[in-house]
């Protein structure tokens, strides 16, 4: 085994890597990131036309983690024997440079500040008693106030476009008027809304909600970012999410943060590299380094830090300190440790309206990130005290670029046929005819969802498994019911001739052959409380305090919001806090 | 029956179960799709001549030919399933395919041991076979539209069992598949003439609208095209 040294080593070339590489490299250490995937750039493999085929890309997976090498199991419940998940099916993570960050679809927002301090705001409102039973609904313990700058810095690098509503206390536009208050205005102009988006928005105004166009990741024009990365104008070929995007539009770490720090000497990109556990010293309090095979010579190889960032996708990050003894495995009988409690997903359900033959919807124009929603029924934006449930959704019509495999395994919709005699018709008429609007909304943590080491199933590697053990809960079933029900006034005023409304069903358990969403959660979540969060406020290990562990996993609840600009945000935020303070005097930032 | 050359067999199989075989497949097995016949019919590689006859009746009956154009037989479905088949897809190689192989409920996903290309050999042989008991010795391919409609379905509501291969895994995957093969570009085998596209209005590789974001419920006015250049 050889063995070398680098200031800082940072797991994972998704957005929380690079990000994380691009500052402390700034801040003059030298940063190598490990990644096991292999390395990704733009101009090769997402060129125009090769890199836009539906079949090699969205339906063979040519930007994810190929399963054959490592998974997950999962059960819906603990008396359930956990099984692999065997497919790509119900989310989908990256593998490679850029991560999930390379194959998403754009979507941008901040964070609605009441749900960074849920519990509290709840219980200020309601009252202790209107939190479920097994419910462990927490706090980050970081105000919005205090991220308010890193979500800035966020947009300004990732050239996100958007309208906004008040910029410093006044009003500076029609942006969504549940949006906090911004310090400056979005780098470019909002996106063009889609002839959907358009209906839905004249519709959901006539009825009383408030609509605005989605803040996205995607360039409405040319834009330099403060790295002095380029981005063209998106032109909304519809191949963002599952892509990579040949005009440069959707931001990527492999568009807008990478080619700035290919070219720094204190940078170092390793590809191909699977950490197989972060090194600890002795009594277990500081980590040494990483151990990491070489895929490509099948050799291990220890290298040495002062500093370690795991920044993987979420469950692999929770994964990584099961794997390494970092942080106290989370046991739900005895409701103790913190490692792989708190895991949380997102609820998503589509809803669908079918207009009069002569209104095409050209689905497959589009932008992952462009759309129109309304957040009447997010975050505590609407009254739950009569309804009896924590959490919401924005509601969107977020026409991503329709395309035709996937319209036509997922079939017409409705009671329409899925093969066979009437199924061309029924095809036909939704594809060309149709919209969709889906709920995307929270998921809260309870007691006995949670994340663990398999017992019986290995990776390639020999190591155990990460186990999810996860279903859907009462709670979250009836927010998404409420929610798609203030969907049907929108049908009714969109004209729609006929509409199918997409919702759980009571009891249902989570299904993991359906694409439902990739934004998986917690497991290794932030707080003010080391019995009950695994980092602090600012994303560092309680127990092991040179090690940062970034990304969703830090989420204590599934957020109605797409997770990305948070993420983005907390990573610039952890930066920022280690820059100043941590690299002055290492240790424990807050202490327990 | 056409073979694959030998030298791409033995790399093929030398290189399954490890780490390299997506990297260096991906690229070998895609430029063969690319690079596979044109011109006249197509001979299958992977499946027999058995195989090949059901799996053409049983494609055509999930897309039916009729008055909205051709079904999936002439669009190449059958092809495309069977290019797949020596694909990384095909051998299982995206699939994670380690023991043990138990049963769950149908919510936490497939669990069988059989890659693609397995749940076709077996799937056929028995779905065969079962339509044989029950129709006087004749196969799928010789049943009429209407009683190949009936085992499909019946397949596909799991009524019928087939030994290894659950009936309603197999319907699925027949189904699946096929809609790949008529609406994925034709590079890989399918979706002929660009019918599949044409259809349902798709424009395919066009992939820029940016004078045509919002037509106020116009349809888009351009034929499709496809990654080689293409057009219908």
């Amino acid at each position: 085994m050889s063995t070398m040294k680098t200031d800082a080593i940072i797991i994972g070339a998704g957005w929380a890597g690079s990000i994380l590489a691009k500052e402390l490299t700034e801040a003059g250490l030298s940063v190598t990131i490990l990644e096991r995937g292999d390395d990704r750039a733009t101009a090769t493999e997402g060129d125009y036309p090769s890199s836009i085929d539906e079949l090699r890309g969205a339906i063979r997976h040519r930007l994810f983690q190929n399963l054959s090498q490592t998974t997950v199991t999962i059960r819906n419940t603990v008396d359930q024997t956990a099984v692999p998940y065997r497919r790509l099916a119900a989310f989908l993570p990256g593998e490679g440079v850029g991560g999930a960050g390379l194959h998403w679809s754009g979507v941008h927002f901040r964070v609605a500040p009441d749900d960074l301090a849920l519990r509290t705001n709840i219980i200020a409102r309601y009252g202790k008693s209107f939190i479920p039973e097994g419910m462990n609904l927490q706090d980050y313990d970081v105000t919005y106030e205090e991220l308010e700058p890193f979500f800035d810095k966020a947009e300004k690098v990732f050239g996100t476009s958007g309208e906004p509503h008040t910029i410093r206390g006044k009003v500076a536009g029609k942006g969504n008027p549940f949006a906090p208050d911004r310090s400056d205005a979005f780098p470019l102009p909002p996106m063009k809304d889609v002839y959907s988006a358009t209906l839905f928005k004249t519709a959901a105004a006539n009825v009383g909600y408030h609509p605005y166009s989605l803040p996205a990741a995607n360039a409405s024009a040319q834009y330099t970012n403060p790295y002095g990365v380029q981005m063209g104008p998106c032109n909304f070929c519809g191949y963002c999410s599952g892509y990579d995007c040949y005009m440069y539009s959707k931001a990527s770490p492999n568009v807008n943060i990478l080619p700035a720090l290919r070219q720094d000497p204190k940078f170092t990109l390793v590809t191909k590299a699977h950490v197989l556990k972060v090194n600890l010293d002795s009594d277990g309090r500081k980590a040494t380094g990483v151990t990491y095979l070489d895929l490509r010579t099948r050799q291990q190889v220890e290298l040495r830090a002062d500093l370690v960032i795991i920044s993987a996708f979420q469950f692999h990050n929770v994964h990584l300190m099961l794997l390494s003894g970092i942080g106290q495995p989370y046991d739900p009988v005895r409701n103790t440790g913190t490692v792989g409690r708190n895991f949380v997903y997102q609820t998503i359900t589509t809803s669908r309206a079918w207009l009069p033959a002569r209104h095409y919807t050209n689905q497959f124009v589009g932008a992952g990130g462009a759309g129109v929603a309304i957040d009447d029924f997010n975050s505590l934006n609407f009254d739950h005290g009569p309804l009896g449930f924590v959490g919401g959704a924005p509601v969107w019509v977020n026409q991503a670029g329709v395309k035709p495999i996937a319209a036509a395994i997922g079939g017409p919709g409705g009671k329409a046929p899925t093969w066979g005699e009437g199924y061309k018709d029924a095809l036909v008429d939704t594809y060309r005819h149709s919209l969709a609007i889906d709920a995307h909304g929270s998921n809260m943590a309870y007691r006995d969802v949670y994340l663990d080491l398999d017992p019986t199933y290995s990776d390639a590697y020999g190591q155990p498994l990460l186990r999810m053990t996860f279903t859907w809960k009462d709670n979250d079933i009836r927010m998404n019911q409420y929610v798609v029900s203030r969907i049907e006034p929108i049908m009714k005023a969109m004209g729609a001739t006929r509409y199918a409304l997409g919702t759980l069903k009571a009891g249902e358990p989570f299904d993991t052959r359906r694409y439902q969403t990739t934004h998986l959660g917690g497991g290794a979540v932030m707080g003010a409380d080391p019995k009950t969060s695994a980092v602090n406020r600012y994303l560092q290990s309680w127990d092991v305090p040179n090690v940062f562990v970034i990304g969703a996993s830090a989420f204590p609840q599934g957020m109605g919001y797409n997770p990305t600009g948070m993420v983005a945000a907390l990573a610039y935020w952890s930066a920022y806090h280690i820059r100043t303070t941590y690299l002055k005097n290492p240790g424990p930032m807050v202490q327990a | 029956m056409k073979t694959p050359s030998s030298t791409r067999r033995t790399f093929i199989g030398g290189l399954l179960g490890s780490a390299s075989f997506w990297l260096y497949s991906n690229h070998e097995v895609w430029a063969d799709a690319l690079a596979a016949g044109q011109a006249g019919p197509y001979t299958p590689r992977y499946f027999n001549e058995a195989e090949w006859r059901f799996l053409n009746a049983a494609c055509e009956r999930i897309f039916p030919t009729d008055g909205h154009g051709p079904g999936a037989r002439s669009l190449g479905a059958p092809e495309f399933i069977d290019r797949q088949m020596d694909t990384p897809y095909g051998h299982g190689a995206l699939w994670y395919m380690s023991g043990p192989f138990q049963n769950a409920p149908a919510n936490l996903g497939y669990q069988l041991s059989l890659p693609p290309r397995e749940i076709y050999r077996q799937g056929i042989a028995a779905a065969d076979a079962y339509v044989r008991d029950h129709h006087d010795g004749r196969g799928f391919a010789d049943l009429d539209a209407a009683d190949q409609t009936t085992v499909l379905k019946a397949l596909e509501q799991g009524d019928i069992a087939l030994g290894s291969v659950p009936g309603h895994t197999f319907f699925e995957q027949l189904r699946q598949n096929t809609l790949e093969g008529v609406f994925s570009d034709p590079l890989h085998g399918g979706n002929k003439g660009l019918a599949g596209w044409t259809l349902l209005g798709f424009p395919g590789a066009r992939a820029d609208f940016m004078d045509w974001v919002n037509q106020d419920g116009a349809p888009y006015p351009f034929g499709p095209v496809s990654i080689s250049g293409e057009t219908a």
